[in-house]
This record gives structure tokens, C-alpha cells and sequence, in this order.
């Protein structure tokens, strides 16, 4: 079984959970910006968490897939759909005929994840099938998708054949075939400022109390130049107390840098392995989503707060991550 | 330095990882404790460990929350790298390990050490030389795959970024910015002076190890021909 791309669109990319293990090689993490949704794709397919889905960028792909494949969408809706009927997000969609599956307006949202049951059967590269453009390794020979492109699927676990059987005995309706239940997967649909909880970096203290107060109670703009490696953000400027000179050292996904231009950036899947900019505060893991998902010129504002706090969250998301994982296999037995 | 004579500091930077300071300046006595706690923990990781980075001062430790049996999990994370430092010894370190390099100087290679040597009141050779017979430590390897950052140039070949930075520099340029002098594994973009560029390869995804250099190394370059460049290109 196999993809065939028939349109790549704007930016589609193979990515899973990442490259870990390398960053001491200066080899980035890369994988999905937007890991909820990503593992969430995986999940109710019956797929391992870390499997290889496409990343999908605001203006979606022209896909052709065969008789028998499972999928699932999850992220953004960027309205895909079947032979013009639309195809419901967060479930499995299991396809009786061979159909061509396209994308249309980006709804809510800005990276969509397409998971097949099986996986993308591609070469690992240190350990993973992620895409890392710059250095062009992983994925499909290093790069985006691109028209005529053939990506072979693997073979599907157990769980991803008892959710066929299970889907095959509801009343089939055209040429696919959907799952009553879902998995709930938040979205923005509004215009209002998104806002992000962070908690400070220790490097927090050298930014003057003015730049405190402005970086907690203002809104900031998505800047264009935003992509996966950062999004670059425009608003009130960011100063320190005085220039500090740094040492290169660690930086991680959600890190907020400030540069000595003052506008922040919050490091993203393709950071670089070390980052030599003041480091102000980090956002809490589980709204890196809610950031990924944003487009430029979109804004977000800045709420404090605890590392604790960011913990709790934390544990919080993996513990309904693992309910879903858990009630899945229920179904399936 | 004996055995559990360090003073560091551990701290939790987010959900996910800790990070270890062994001080707060660029030297080799801190890149040596860096680099014989690497060979400790390479050969003792912890469960729930997902990889450690070595920077200039500093190594971060990246794990998986849930795969570390305790809430919250830092505080044993915590316990363990402790544990560790204390049993790091810097007898550990291997004899220096020096990695030639070779590059070819100037012509189309090097556009910018007409400007270096101008910029030191010195002639290309004398840049040559003495970029040929500095000792560059590797403090980390970062920024791109394989990029090194080396220390131990002299400051008589010392220039500032060029003011508009290239938007392609090769893979294999030679540069130079500030007191720091450096090999671009990748093509990418870069503000360097570039004096060179070498045929070999500081990355190769099929070698093992897939990066040239690594933290403790010692780097040194060799002048090489035209002619010997695309001998040794041709060879890879």
C-alpha cells in the first residue's frame, strides 16, 4: 500500500516525535511542531504514538490513497474531504474505494497531522523519520513533499486491524467509512489574542521592570518571518537592565529568547541545539500546541505562571492521553 | 582535580530537563569536567534519560517525566546527576586527541582573507600561517551538525563579521568572526570572513561517528593545494 502525492501543498513534511539523542552532534530535534495533535492522529488509528505522520502547512496536499487505508486527521481543519464530501477530523477513516483526498480553506488552525495505520515505511535516520530541510536528511530524501511522490505504508498493528473490523460492521456510507466517536482536540476559532502560560527562566531577572510589566499585559503579533525552527513575535520591545554578554548554551522547544533587537522568539521544533540569546521565560509544554497552531499576524498574549504549575499541566494532558490510549484498546477487544 | 572536588549547580529548566553549570567562563579546566562527566553518563545513563548536550559551560540533561518514578520528577533527576558528579573523575580524560584538517587557503576558497590580513596589517601568507599552526580546542559542537566551536585563536587573525552576511556559505568554508574560527559542515546562510575551505567532510550521516569532531578534541589545520583539494574531494 501506498500515498501517492498528486499536489504537495504549501509545506508537507514527514515528522514524528524527533531526533533525540544527536543535539551533542549539533543534529537539531526537528518532528511535529504540534506533538498533541500528532500523537493524537496516531492514537486512534491503533498506530504507536511516535509513528511518522504528514505535517500538513495551512494550505493543504492533493493526496491519492488506496482501497483499505486507515487514517485520521488531527490539528488544523483545513477542510479536507472525499469525492467533495467532508471528511470528519480526530477519528479513524477507513476507505472502501481507492479516492483522492484534497484539502480546502484553513479553518482554524495552521499544521494539520495525517497519520496511516502502518506508518510511513521510509529509512530511519538516526533514529527517526523526521524531516530536517536544512541539513536535508530524514523524511522524504531530506525535503517537503513534492508532486509524483510514491511514500509506501508499513504494516498495521493489531489494533489498527480490530479498528477496521469494528468500522466495517457500522453502515457504510459512500466510499469511507467513519468512526461514531472521536477524540476532542481544542482549536481556536476566534480572532481574540490567544493567550499562553509561561513560567520564567532564571535569566527573567535581567529584564527591567518596565519590559516585566509590558511582556505580562500586551499583546504581541505573529511575525511573518515565523516558521518552524521559531515564531518571531512584534510588540513592545524587550529590554534588559544592561547588555549581557552570554555564553552559548542550552535552549529547548518553548524557549522565549530576546535578541538585541527586543522582539522575542519562541523557539520551536527546529531549534538549534544551542541558542546564545538572554533567555527570559519558557511556555509551558502543554500550550506549545496552541502556539504551533497559530498563523502569522495572529496574536498572543503572556499569562505567568508556575514551573510547578506547568507541571501539574503537564501530567495532567499525559494522564488524558493515556485514558484515550486505554479506552481505545477497550473498544477494540 | 580529584574526585568530588566540583562545586556545580543543578537546576530544572522545564517539564523535561535539568541543567548542570560547572562554572561561568570558557576555559579547558571546565570543558575537561564536562567531558569526563559525558564519558561518566555515557557509560551509567538513568532511566528515563532521553540525551544529554555538552555546551561551553554547562550540560543539559533531557529526559522523560514519566518514565521517572517520582513527582516531581527533577528532585530525583536532581539526586541522580549529583550522585553522578561526584563520581566523575577527570583521570577519565583521554591524552589530547588531535584531528588534521586540511584546507585550501585563498583564491575562491578564501574571498575574504585579503580583507583579514588587511585588517591585521599582515600579508595572506602570515594569515595562513599562523591560522595553520594555532591549536583549537573543541568546546562543543553545535549550531549546525558537526559545527565546532573552537577556541585558541590567535588574535593576530582576528576580524569582525562581515557586515552583510552571505545568504549561501558552501559546506566546508573556513571562517573566521571575531576570535573565533570555525568550519561550516552545512550550506547555510553566515556573516564569516572566509579564508578557505577544506574537502573533508565534518558531518557524514553514513560514518560512524557521524560527526568529525567532538567536545575535548584538538583541531588543527593544514594548508593544502588546489590540486590536493580536489584529490581529496574526489576521494570521498
Amino acid at each position: 500500500m501506498s500515498i501517492t502525492v498528486l499536489n504537495p501543498g504549501l509545506l508537507t513534511t514527514i515528522q514524528d516525535l524527533g531526533r533525540c539523542g544527536y543535539q551533542k552532534y549539533g543534529v537539531i530535534v526537528s518532528g511535529a511542531m504540534d506533538t498533541y495533535a500528532m500523537r493524537l492522529s496516531n492514537i486512534v488509528i491503533g498506530n504507536e504514538e511516535n509513528e511518522a505522520v504528514l505535517e500538513i502547512t495551512m494550505v493543504g496536499p492533493v493526496l491519492e490513497l488506496q482501497k483499505g487505508t486507515l487514517f485520521s486527521i488531527t490539528g488544523a481543519d483545513i477542510s479536507p474531504t472525499i469525492e467533495g464530501k467532508a471528511v470528519p477530523m480526530n477519528r479513524p477513516i477507513y476507505l472502501k474505494e481507492d479516492c483522492t483526498l484534497k484539502f480546502g480553506a484553513c479553518k482554524s488552525g495552521c499544521r494539520s497531522y495525517l497519520a496511516v495505520a502502518g506508518g510511513f515505511d521510509i529509512p530511519i535516520v538516526m533514529d527517526s523519520k523526521s524531516t530536517y530541510l536544512r541539513a536535508q536528511l530524514g523524511g522524504v530524501e531530506g525535503r517537503a513533499l513534492k508532486k509524483s511522490d510514491v511514500i509506501n505504508i508499513g504494516v498495521k498493528s493489531t489494533i489498527s486491524s480490530r479498528i477496521i473490523s469494528n468500522l466495517m460492521e457500522t453502515k457504510w456510507e459512500d466510499d469511507f467509512v467513519t468512526s461514531s466517536w472521536y477524540v476532542k482536540y481544542y482549536t481556536k476559532r476566534n480572532y481574540k489574542s490567544t493567550v499562553i502560560r509561561v513560567f520564567e527562566d532564571r535569566q527573567f531577572k535581567y529584564i527591567s521592570d518596565e519590559s516585566i510589566n509590558k511582556f505580562f499585559r500586551s499583546e504581541f503579533n505573529i511575525d511573518t518571518k515565523s516558521d518552524r525552527m521559531g515564531y518571531r513575535l512584534s510588540g513592545p520591545k524587550i529590554e534588559l537592565k544592561e547588555k549581557l554578554e552570554m555564553i552559548s548554551g542550552e535552549v529547548s522547544m518553548g524557549t522565549i529568547q530576546v535578541p538585541p533587537d527586543g522582539n522575542p522568539i519562541i523557539l520551536l521544533a527546529d531549534k538549534q541545539t544551542a541558542g546564545g540569546y538572554p533567555k527570559i521565560a519558557h511556555v509551558a509544554s502543554v500550550d506549545i500546541q496552541r502556539i504551533v497552531q497559530l498563523k502569522p499576524n495572529e496574536k498572543i498574549s503572556f499569562k505567568k505562571i508556575t514551573l510547578k504549575d506547568a507541571e501539574k499541566l503537564f501530567f495532567q494532558r499525559e494522564k488524558y492521553i493515556s485514558d484515550i490510549k486505554k479506552s481505545i484498546k477497550l473498544m477494540t477487544m | 582535580m580529584e574526585k568530588g572536588e566540583f562545586k556545580i549547580e543543578i537546576s530544572q529548566i522545564n517539564e523535561f530537563s535539568a541543567l548542570i553549570e560547572f562554572g561561568n567562563e570558557i576555559n579547558e579546566e571546565i570543558n575537561k569536567k564536562i567531558r569526563a562527566f559525558c564519558l561518566y553518563i555515557d557509560e551509567h545513563p538513568f532511566e528515563g534519560l532521553i540525551e544529554y548536550v555538552p555546551y561551553f559551560t554547562s550540560i543539559s540533561i533531557i529526559y522523560e517525566p514519566l518514565k521517572i518514578d517520582n513527582y516531581p520528577p527533577f528532585e530525583k533527576v536532581k539526586t541522580i546527576l549529583e550522585d553522578m558528579v561526584s563520581n566523575i573523575n577527570i583521570a577519565s580524560i583521554e591524552e589530547e586527541n588531535i584531528v588534521e584538517i586540511p584546507v585550501c587557503y585563498s583564491g575562491e576558497f578564501g574571498p575574504d582573507i585579503e580583507q583579514v590580513a588587511k585588517i591585521n596589517n599582515i600579508t595572506v601568507d602570515e594569515v595562513i600561517k599562523i591560522h595553520s599552526e594555532g591549536k583549537y580546542l573543541v568546546y562543543m559542537i553545535g549550531f549546525a551538525p558537526g559545527f565546532p566551536y573552537l577556541g585558541g585563536m590567535s588574535e593576530k587573525i582576528a576580524a569582525p563579521r562581515r557586515e552583510s552576511p552571505r545568504t549561501a556559505i558552501p559546506a566546508g568554508s573556513v571562517g573566521i568572526a571575531g576570535m573565533q574560527t570555525g568550519v561550516y559542515p552545512i550550506e547555510t546562510p553566515g556573516g564569516w570572513q572566509l579564508i578557505g575551505r577544506t574537502p573533508i567532510k565534518l558531518f557524514d550521516l553514513n560514518g560512524e561517528p557521524k560527526s568529525l569532531l567532538k567536545s575535548g578534541d584538538i583541531a588543527k589545520f593544514y594548508p593544502i593545494s588546489y590540486d590536493e583539494y580536489l584529490r581529496l574531494k574526489e576521494e570521498k
